[in-house]
């Protein structure tokens, strides 16, 4: 019998295994035989082989260190941004009302709100980008804008310039915080269904216990829906990861130069794209692809170890 | 809970998230970058056919050219109206036409297999035409320029207006044939300033006078696209060349040391720093398409860009506004080549070394360059072809105003080539000019980061150096 599923199994996964390979495994391992050499990419040309070279000169390129930055930039900020917010939505929809007779709830049209906090999420990140771009408008017509310069705060002669800004705020250039908001936005939907479905999974008896025993709101999101949430939030921090570490579609539709103003918002992808299409460097883009996916791997092995706890059965 | 990973009970969501998202993290930002780079196995090309005078390329009947046309500021509809003139001297060739704008995120991965055969290579994602040469991925054309005209008279090479073979040609082949003929300058409403009695500048100190006058009457003087930096640098280069001249602006492109520190260099530059820090510029930060708006609903006087604008515009373009081109402003009495227009062909079509078809595409080229496929795309995109005499029948008043420009235009036409030259050298002027025309940058400073990157890549002995003499 054992023996018989294997190899029913074994049948069904063929063919999707062997296309997986073809098609994303084998251009993986193109890419990482092509990252050797000084391919132009434009033509077959036999490619001369440079073994570390590229390697070398990326560790040397002020450009790509630039982007690594600010990308951790995007790695630190934008999970936990987007849980800390996901999670406080997700808390008052769920547990955040007050207790009463009949137990514990969300706060009044936690129906509706979960509906709006979603929407960003059926839109693509294009569109996104986009409709961002009539919000951040850089003169009066521009929604924030507009707003603004009717309330008098700011100056109809100098409009906020938004993701044409490189003006430090933090020490970090305020076009990386403008995207940095509406990759936020963007995330926070998703995330607070996430954490909604697995509140609702944690029995409503450790909630109404926790409220015998005379716990406030803050009280029982730290005691009691964190520490059980746990699993949700790791995974959902490994995913937001990798969000970060793209965030191309922004930068690409919303930045001046794609990677401006003056390279203060290039990320690896704007870097590894104008290394390859504009300067026709495809054996040193592929090394910057490799490079870029042994640091996602590595960064997902690291974060799953030290999130890896004791489970709580319930 | 058991931790062993063969128990199939085991295979929980939490499980699956989890391999999942380490399974996505690693693929989802590097699987674009990654396959992109990934190659297949090319193709047979088509066989040719018999050569003659109508048919100087052999293209062999029942078979089909691919033709990709870029979806942009022109529009497509010339492109149509080419393939009705190629299929009445072909009517057994297949025509296809495909229509996008992105042209490299499409066609590059083509590239070392099965190409399109010609290849409108045009607008923000265009194939650099520097890499496209050196990689030797597209065909030398210069066998249609030595071609008879579609009508029979002449050759390909005499019809075409000034500039056309030499922007076309890198290495001393001609590689690209740039079809649409652009004016660049300053564009104003003739008819607003007629009615107040203004006079289009035709220096800056014109300009600088003008300026209290426009601003007096509500409107910013100048409107910049400060999103494209390449917008700005037409400007900055166009001025550039006026005042320091063309010797300098050769000396630029073949980077020279100390060329940025020619006479006359830092005059421009400084120039238009002036339009910026006397704050002549409408406040706030525009794309191209925001600040030509702008310019429309008269919110600023000025704005420059090339001769496609009326018909980028034209679904917005109010009726009284009459769209006027006038030249570049030059600098000062020292001005070097004050008259020079900047204008050049552009819109480039490149066949690709692969084509399967090559013979069709070219034979497809002439068809566009002849009489009557020239007139159709002067009419229909009001700009003009770079096949002499497309736009005589035309009587389109912007265009009437671009072709005065170009008869009153000394032999020279201002062209730079270092942005197509070097790719590094044309990100960091862009960079540099926005950051000029955002007032962060000094005329000075402007001018030290270009000699800075000019040498930096003189010295790169990795970069393949390109030169021009004329």
């Amino acid at each position: 019998m054992r023996h018989g599923k294997a190899r029913f199994v074994t049948g069904f996964l063929a063919i999707p295994v062997i296309l997986y390979l073809y098609y994303v495994i084998w251009p993986f391992a193109q890419a990482a035989g092509y990252s050797f050499t000084d391919w132009g990419g434009y033509s077959d040309r036999p490619p001369g082989f440079v073994g570390l070279g590229n390697y070398s000169r990326l560790v040397k390129d002020e450009l790509f260190q630039t982007a690594f930055w600010h990308n951790v930039f995007f790695l630190i900020t934008v999970p936990l941004l987007t849980i800390a917010l996901a999670l406080f939505f997700a808390f008052l929809l769920n547990v955040g009302g007050r207790g009463n007779r009949a137990g514990v709830q969300g706060v009044w049209g936690s129906g509706l709100y979960k509906v709006i906090f979603f929407f960003p999420q059926v839109l693509s990140l294009v569109v996104i980008a986009v409709m961002w771009q009539q919000i951040y408008r850089g003169d009066g017509q521009g929604l924030i804008n507009n707003l603004l310069i009717k309330l008098g705060i700011v100056d109809p002669q100098n409009p906020v310039t938004f993701t044409a800004d490189p003006q430090p705020f933090l020490g970090i250039p305020a076009v990386l915080w403008w995207l940095l908001l509406i990759a936020i936005w963007g995330g926070v939907g998703f995330y607070m269904v996430l954490f909604s479905a697995a509140m609702q999974s944690i029995p409503k008896d450790i909630f109404e216990a926790a409220l015998l025993d005379g716990a406030g709101p803050i009280h029982t999101f730290f005691r009691v829906t964190l520490p059980l949430l746990r699993d949700t939030v790791s995974v959902a921090w490994v995913y937001l990861g990798f969000i970060a570490l793209d965030m191309y579609a922004l930068v690409y539709v919303m930045t001046p130069s794609q990677g401006g103003p003056n390279h203060t918002s290039e990320i690896f992808a704007s870097v590894l794209n104008f290394t390859a299409f504009s300067k026709g460097e495809f054996g040193y883009a592929c090394a910057m692809g490799v490079a870029l996916a042994v640091f996602a791997l590595l960064l997902a092995a690291v974060q799953l170890r030290i999130t890896r706890r004791e489970r709580i059965e319930f | 809970m058991s931790n062993s990973p063969d128990t199939p009970s085991d295979l929980s969501r939490r499980n699956v998230l989890r391999a999942a998202a380490a399974a996505g993290l690693m693929a989802v930002p590097a699987a674009g970058a990654l396959a992109g780079c990934a190659s297949s196995t090319p193709s047979s090309s088509t066989a040719g056919g018999a050569k003659g005078a109508d048919n100087p390329f052999g293209v062999a009947d029942s078979s089909t050219v691919n033709v990709v046309v870029f979806d942009g500021g022109l529009g497509t509809e010339y492109a149509e109206k080419d393939k009705g003139i190629f299929t009445t001297k072909h009517g057994k060739v297949t025509v296809n036409l495909g229509k996008t704008q992105k042209i490299k995120t499409e066609e590059q991965p083509k590239f070392s297999t099965t190409p399109s055969d010609l290849i409108n290579n045009s607008g923000a994602d265009a194939m650099s035409t520097d890499v496209l040469v050196n990689e030797n991925a597209i065909l030398d054309l210069t066998d249609l320029l030595d071609a008879p005209t579609w009508e029979g008279s002449g050759t390909v090479r005499d019809s075409l207006l000034p500039g056309t073979v030499n922007d076309g040609t890198y290495n001393g082949k001609f590689y690209t044939l740039k079809y649409a003929y652009t004016v660049w300058g300053m564009w104003y409403d003739a008819a607003l300033f007629e009615q107040k009695g203004w006079q289009a500048p035709k220096t800056f100190d014109d300009f600088f006078a003008l300026a209290p006058k426009i601003q007096a009457a509500g409107m910013a003087p100048f409107v910049v696209d400060n999103k494209h930096g390449y917008y700005p640098r037409w400007h900055i280069l166009a001025t550039i060349w006026k005042s320091a001249g063309k010797q300098a602006a050769i000396d630029i492109d073949n980077l020279k040391p100390n060329a940025w520190k020619a006479d006359g260099v830092l005059a421009a530059v400084s120039a238009i720093e002036k339009i910026v820090k006397d704050k002549l510029i409408l406040p706030g930060f525009f794309d191209h398409t925001q600040s030509q708006q702008a310019h429309l609903d008269h919110k600023a006087a000025f704005i420059q860009l090339g001769t496609w604008y009326k018909n980028e515009m034209a679904k917005t373009l109010p009726a009284n506004f009459k769209l006027t081109l006038s030249d570049y402003w030059s600098v000062s009495s020292a001005d070097k080549a004050p008259n020079d227009v900047f204008a050049g062909a552009g819109e480039d079509w490149v066949v690709p070394a692969k084509a399967p078809n090559a013979a069709g595409a070219k034979e497809f080229l002439r068809a566009m360059l002849s009489v009557e496929g020239a007139g159709q795309f002067a009419s229909l995109t009001d700009s003009l072809s770079s096949r002499k005499g497309s736009g005589d029948k035309v009587s389109d008043e912007t265009l009437a105003s671009a072709n005065t420009l170009m008869k009153n235009a000394p032999k020279d036409l201002i062209s730079w080539r270092f942005p197509d030259y070097y790719a590094d050298f044309d990100k960091e002027s862009q960079n540099q000019s926005e950051e000029l025309m955002a007032g962060r940058l000094t005329a000075q400073g402007f001018i030290d980061k270009m000699q800075a990157m000019a040498d930096k890549i003189a010295a790169d002995s990795s970069v393949k150096k390109q030169t021009r003499s004329s």
